[in-house]
């Protein structure tokens, strides 16, 4: 088990861990997920012992490990950057912590050759790691990590310098290889998408804090703010603002939106509202819809699915920009007027703190089948 | 146009071969006949000049005295520029930047700036007339030189080696020798041959802080040219294997010194 307690580093004045705290359960597979420069590396440089946290302390199994050098622990490690020893054949590269460990030949043998199959490196032992593609080359980093045995699996967006097929591969593959060793393991992302494929848990990060931790599935689902909603969600969040009066949210233009029956009780006044961008559509959905009418700013295709930007004005000479995904080819021209549908029954509702009121409901498992269908109709390139 | 290119080149290196060309001649005249006029190759082919060089230990003993400071300077340079160069390719200290320009800064005095003080240091040390007082004095040159160039190609390694190393359990002198060093052994090369050519060159240290038992050969040249008269073909013959050492080291490094020029650190 590992332990983060009030976590923050502070490098030359900036402030990029705040004030975390963490517990991870062996055996568990965790996601930390957020934009770039979120501090998700400087997390992660913590856990392992690379750097050392400016305030808080860590502790492995109860034992406060703080100032140990990351020689003394037992973690592993795989960074976005195909990092090998470029001296050393592949075989010479996976056994060298088996090395430093003091194994006999036959076990570092065995090991390798173990590992080897498991990752399909067995064709390349003799080569050096500059001769191997990109993913035979992260592979060799990931063979390196898996046959130390770690107790600490820190993986640093290991896949997003590869190729899109490579990296459904691997994804699919490394949660099994790593969960049959019982190990903590940590993985960096900043794609919502390929948190929800890991699965497991999910901590989301930003700027430097960590918003929420849970199932990954229930960071997703209920967000505790607007925040973390933004993190998970990809292409971004689409949020408006609306005055409740009574039984009805209030948009600018004199619509109305139900209010979600468990917030009824909320006091009558303007709040945040957040919908994914699969939850706006070019056809009215009977009796839970709303039209809108916006402008197109530009549209992209992406095969089975279109990203429809658009402009909604929601004060006079206030525009503000949202993204519609939606199945199929919808090509309209730029500034063409066009009415949208917004789902009335997955708002997420956030006070003007960003703090939720509530969670969007009943549509969790439609979301996750659209999110894994989005990922394997081909990675937008959207953003 | 391809045939002026051509042209443009041959006779540039033409232009450039022409001394050297000159001095292999000359080595193998005799001295009435480089006196007596111009001639393109030897009238009177002899070998004696080598033959005097390689027989006579005060000829050959300057090389051997050459070549042994230059080793050791080298040496001594590479070796302490090494952890030099890592500090300031891997670490923020404070004034780190002023400390590398401040290096440089050392290579604009000229030589003759340090001479007098060296000599009556060394002198006072005991060191003078030894190998080590040549190799210590132009470390002076060499060591800022060569924390530069190493400083360049470490950091187009990237850190992140450095910490897996550390994480898969190297300790730091282990990771340094057997996985960093063989990262730069290219980088380590050229170093070690501008070293070994600045060293091998010079020649005011190298004499002023001599007398006999280490003197150069440099300076065996310039004391046997004005004893018995000029002997030139001698003399062209010296010049000739002092050429040699440099351009054997040059075989050795000429695929590596186009990255250190690339790196913009040669």
């Amino acid at each position: 088990m590992l332990e983060l307690k009030n976590i923050s580093k502070r490098v030359e004045g900036d402030l990029h861990i705040d004030d975390v705290s963490l517990r991870l359960e062996k055996g568990s597979l965790n996601v930390l997920l957020g934009p770039t420069l979120s501090g998700k590396t400087s997390l992660m440089r913590i856990m392992a012992g690379l750097d050392q946290p400016t305030n808080g302390a860590v502790y492995i199994d109860g034992v406060d490990v703080t100032g140990v050098p990351v020689q003394k622990r037992n973690v592993a490690m795989v960074y976005q950057q195909f990092i090998n020893y470029p001296a050393l054949s592949v075989y010479e590269n996976i056994a060298s912590p088996l090395r430093i460990a003091g194994k006999d030949r036959e076990t570092i043998d065995r090991e390798v050759k173990r590992v080897a199959q498991l990752l399909r490196l067995e064709p390349y032992l003799d080569r050096k790691p500059l001769n191997l593609s990109g993913g035979q080359q992260q592979r060799t980093a990931l063979a390196r990590a898996i046959v130390k045995n770690a107790d600490l699996v820190l993986l640093d967006e290991p896949l997003a310098n590869l190729d899109y097929k490579l990296r459904e591969e691997l994804r699919e593959e490394l949660p099994k290889i790593f969960s049959e060793s019982g190990a903590i393991f940590v993985y960096a992302t900043t794609e919502p998408t390929e948190a929800l494929l890991l699965g497991g848990n999910t901590a989301t990060l930003s700027e430097g804090r960590i918003t929420q931790y849970d199932e990954t599935v229930d960071v997703y689902r209920a967000p505790r703010d607007l925040v973390t909603a933004q993190t998970f969600s990809d292409p971004p969040l689409n949020v408006l603002q609306m005055a409740k009066k009574g039984d009805v949210f209030e948009l600018s233009k004199g619509i109305t939106v139900r209010v979600p029956d468990d917030l009824r009780e909320m006091a009558d006044t303007n709040y945040t509202v957040g919908f994914r961008p699969h939850h706006l559509s070019p056809e009215p959905i009977p009796g839970h819809s709303v039209a809108l009418d916006v402008r197109v700013r530009v549209t992209e295709l992406t095969g089975s699915e279109s990203f429809v930007h658009i402009f909604y004005e929601e004060e006079p000479a206030k525009q503000i920009t949202w993204v519609m995904l939606t199945h199929g080819i919808h090509d309209f021209d730029v500034d063409q007027k066009i009415q949208v549908y917004l789902d009335t029954r997955t708002l997420m509702v956030f006070d003007l703190d960003g703090r939720v009121m509530s969670g969007s409901s009943s549509q969790i498992e439609a979301d996750i089948g659209q999110e894994q269908q989005m990922v394997s109709g081909g990675e937008h390139g959207s953003h | 146009m391809i045939r002026t290119r051509w042209f443009v080149t041959i006779f540039y290196i033409l232009f450039l071969m022409l001394p050297i060309y000159g001095l292999v001649t000359m080595s193998f005249k005799t001295t009435n006949e480089i006196l007596g006029g111009f001639s393109f190759w030897p009238q009177e082919f002899t070998l004696d000049s080598y033959i005097k060089i390689f027989t006579d230990s005060t000829w050959y003993s300057g090389y051997i005295n050459s070549i042994t400071y230059v080793l050791m300077n080298t040496f001594i340079s590479v070796l302490f520029a090494l952890p030099a160069a890592y500090a300031f390719s891997r670490y923020r200290f404070l004034g780190d930047k002023h400390l590398f320009f401040w290096l440089l800064t050392n290579r604009m005095a000229p030589p003759a700036v340090f001479a007098l003080p060296f000599l009556q240091l060394y002198s006072a040390m005991g060191l003078f007339d030894t190998h080590i007082a040549v190799a210590l004095a132009h470390c002076l040159f060499n060591v800022p030189l060569a924390v530069w160039i190493l400083e360049g190609f470490m950091s187009g390694v990237p850190k992140e080696i450095d910490e897996t190393a550390y994480i898969d359990g190297y300790s730091f002198p282990r990771f340094f020798t057997r996985i960093f060093m063989p990262m730069i052994a290219s980088g380590i090369g050229v170093t070690a041959f501008f070293c070994f050519m600045f060293s091998w060159v010079e020649l005011l240290l190298a004499k002023t802080l001599t007398s006999v038992a280490a003197k150069p050969i440099a300076a065996v040249m310039t004391r046997t040219a004005s004893t018995s008269g000029y002997e030139l073909g001698l003399l062209a013959a010296a010049g000739v294997l002092t050429i040699i050492p440099g351009a054997i080291v040059i075989w050795f490094v000429r695929n590596y010194i186009a990255k250190g020029f690339a790196l913009g650190r040669v």
